[in-house]
């Protein structure tokens, strides 16, 4: 395999399965988020290392990348903005959060999938309810949480954060 | 008046200077209800919460005793696990969010004591991908709980040894449904497993017994230990015992999380009392008591419920009680204790469209009615609600509803479907006015 991971890098996937004494398969998904947050996306390497890892078929963990919407495949924008679609969010606004922050960042698209930026700087995309429905409409970018997102104004701030 | 709040979860919520750290916990008296349920006799711990006639909080509101009584550590030579649902992904619902964010050792105090009740050694807690905050606040809490011998080996030199491990989810709705969520422990895609024979108690993670219990559940359970279980069942009313945390969002002008003793407060009372009422002064149209998955409430229906003297009466919305009972009595259920509110100006095939893309996108895809229904449903909403409405769509759509519920492997049948039907029910003019 041509891929060299860093020993820092591999000691937390072995910590990972530690978490799962009765079955190395357990940590497939943790396995994954590691991955992904070290490398942006699973590629058809990280399926067959973690494959191998975790003693089990490459299928076994290409079946879940294709499940779990979390995951991908491919490479996305620097900053990955996920706004909430769902009924309280919608109600709060987040269509023209959504169109906001597709006009504010160039990113282009079918609205249905994730739409990134020419220059790859932003992909914004929808996600189902995120669970903070109170303080609609809400997004995540990255990994940082928003709430009430219902200004223009208010979404060129938080962008100037993510450059 | 607004009816007050009784914070017992929700106590040291959003409190100046409350910290997540443990230091601050054991400040306001942490892990105290640890030590005394750690001298107590397991058997006696599970009698108290038999006795408190704790309901679980994830959306069925099954007996949290009876579902522990289940499972025998005497009789059992299998592991007996325990699962803490932090998965909180239904529409509408924001509770466990902020325990998690905010007070997370109350939910490890909740765990261990209810792991050492049931004999458990090793327990995870799935909390939902799109935690990462919350996820790394909940390892740092445990981490800590194990550098005070909370959580560990030999816990409190009392010979009890325990391990909790966090596992994230990855976006998937479905693994909220407790076999779901075990299947995606095992590193597997979450398909619901088929009951029977593959309940939890018997057939669980790792085919061995599991106790499968929402964080609030948890939670509660350390109060039970610090009350006793007949006090506490003296708060709220019986077989609806305890406090319950609501999330209000939608068209009121003050969305929120409040936390209200079970049936101490009417549905009016909350959305004009507690959220100052309606945005924009408009007139309520509709409510979504317990989550998305609940059957949704015309504002101007009338609904049977028993009196003081068990004699059935008609009342408006505004006066039903919020609690278990009632609101199963009423046709829709309290659910995850997420209200969604909708106003006048509020087109409901626009906002059933919307429910409907969130059941499409999140049928894992083993049952056929599941699968192919939910795309079908979104389908014909779809085209209801963009100028294609045919006549007869109003009644196809809830052909196709009719036949998703009660055919399927697990409980999101029923979930993607009761929203249809009942807001066909509640509001079929608007549906049939699409076709005009
Ligand atoms: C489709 C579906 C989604 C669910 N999502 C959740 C959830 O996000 N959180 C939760 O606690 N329970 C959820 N449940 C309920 C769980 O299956 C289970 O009943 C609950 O975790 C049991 O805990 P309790 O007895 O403490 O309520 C869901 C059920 C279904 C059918
Ligand atoms: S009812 Fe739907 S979500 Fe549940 S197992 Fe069947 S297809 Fe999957
Ligand atoms: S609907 Fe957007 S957070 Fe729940």
């Amino acid at each position: 395999m041509s891929i060299s991971l860093t020993p820092d890098f591999e000691k937390k996937l072995d910590e990972a399965i530690t978490h799962y004494p009765v079955s190395k398969r357990s940590a497939a998904l943790p396995l994954l988020h590691l991955w992904q947050e070290q490398f942006g996306y699973i590629s058809d390497e990280a399926i067959e290392f973690i494959a191998k890892k975790l003693e089990v078929q490459s299928i076994h963990i290409l079946e879940l990348v294709t499940f779990y919407p979390m995951f991908r495949r491919e490479p996305i924008g620097k900053h990955h903005i996920k706004v909430c679609r769902t009924l309280s969010c919608a109600l709060g606004g987040a269509h023209e959060a959504h169109a906001c922050m597709k006009k504010l960042t160039g990113a282009q698209g079918d609205d249905h999938g994730p739409c990134t930026s020419p220059d790859g700087k932003y992909t914004v995309e929808y996600v189902e309810c995120l669970a903070s429905c109170g303080t609609a409409p809400v997004m995540m970018i990255n990994e940082e949480f928003y709430e009430n997102v219902n200004s223009e104004e208010k979404a060129k701030e938080l962008l100037k954060k993510y450059q | 008046m607004a009816v007050a709040e009784r914070r017992i979860l929700f106590k040291h919520i959003d409190e100046p200077g409350y910290t997540v750290d443990i230091d601050c916990y054991l400040k306001h008296g942490g892990y105290e209800d640890l030590k005394k349920a750690i001298k107590l006799e397991p058997q006696f711990i599970k009698d108290e919460v038999k006795k408190s006639q704790l309901r679980g909080r994830g959306g069925a509101g099954f007996s949290c005793g009876v579902k522990w009584g289940f499972i025998d550590a005497k009789k059992t030579t299998k592991p007996i696990y325990l699962i803490c649902n932090a998965d909180e992904s239904e529409p509408g619902t924001f509770k466990d969010r902020q325990i998690i964010h905010k007070d997370p050792h109350q939910l490890i105090e909740g765990m261990i004591i209810s792991c050492f009740a049931n004999s458990v050694h090793l327990a995870y807690l799935y909390i939902r991908g799109e935690f990462p905050e919350g996820a790394r606040i909940l390892e740092k809490a445990i981490a800590e709980a194990k550098a005070k011998n909370f959580l560990g080996k030999n816990i409190l030199g009392a010979g009890y040894d325990l391990e909790i491990y966090v596992h994230r989810g990855a976006g998937a709705y479905i693994c909220g449904e407790e076999t779901g969520l075990i299947e995606s422990i095992e590193g597997k895609r979450p398909y619901p497993r088929i009951k029977p024979p593959y309940f939890p108690a018997v057939l669980g993670l790792y085919m061995c017994p599991t106790i499968v219990n929402n964080v609030e559940t948890l939670c509660n359970v350390k109060h039970i230990v610090n009350m006793g279980g007949e006090a506490y069942a003296r708060i709220g009313k019986p077989n609806n015992t305890g406090t319950r945390l609501i999330g209000v969002s939608g068209d009121v002008k003050k969305p929120g999380y409040y936390e209200f003793e079970c049936g101490a407060i009417t549905l009016g009372e909350l959305i004009y009392d507690v959220c100052g009422g309606i945005r924009n002064d408009n007139k309520l149209k509709a409510v979504i008591p317990g989550g998305s998955s609940s059957k949704v409430m015309r504002a101007d229906g009338r609904y049977k419920v028993k009196g003081a003297n068990s004699e059935m009466t008609e009342i408006g919305l505004n006066d039903i009680p919020m609690d278990f009972d009632t609101f199963a009595a009423v046709g829709t259920m309290s659910g995850s204790g997420g209200v969604i509110v909708m106003d006048e100006t509020r087109d409901m095939v626009d906002c059933i469209e919307n429910l409907s893309e969130f059941y499409a996108h999140e049928s894992c895809g083993q049952c056929t009615p599941c699968r192919e229904g939910a795309q079908w449903m979104k389908k014909i909403i779809h085209r209801m609600n963009h100028g294609h409405a045919r006549k007869e769509d109003t009644d196809l759509l809830k052909n196709v509803a009719d036949n998703i519920a009660g055919r399927t492997i697990c409980a999101f049948g029923e979930a993607c479907s009761w929203p249809v039907q009942s807001f066909i029910a509640a509001f079929r003019n608007e549906f049939e006015a699409k076709a005009k």
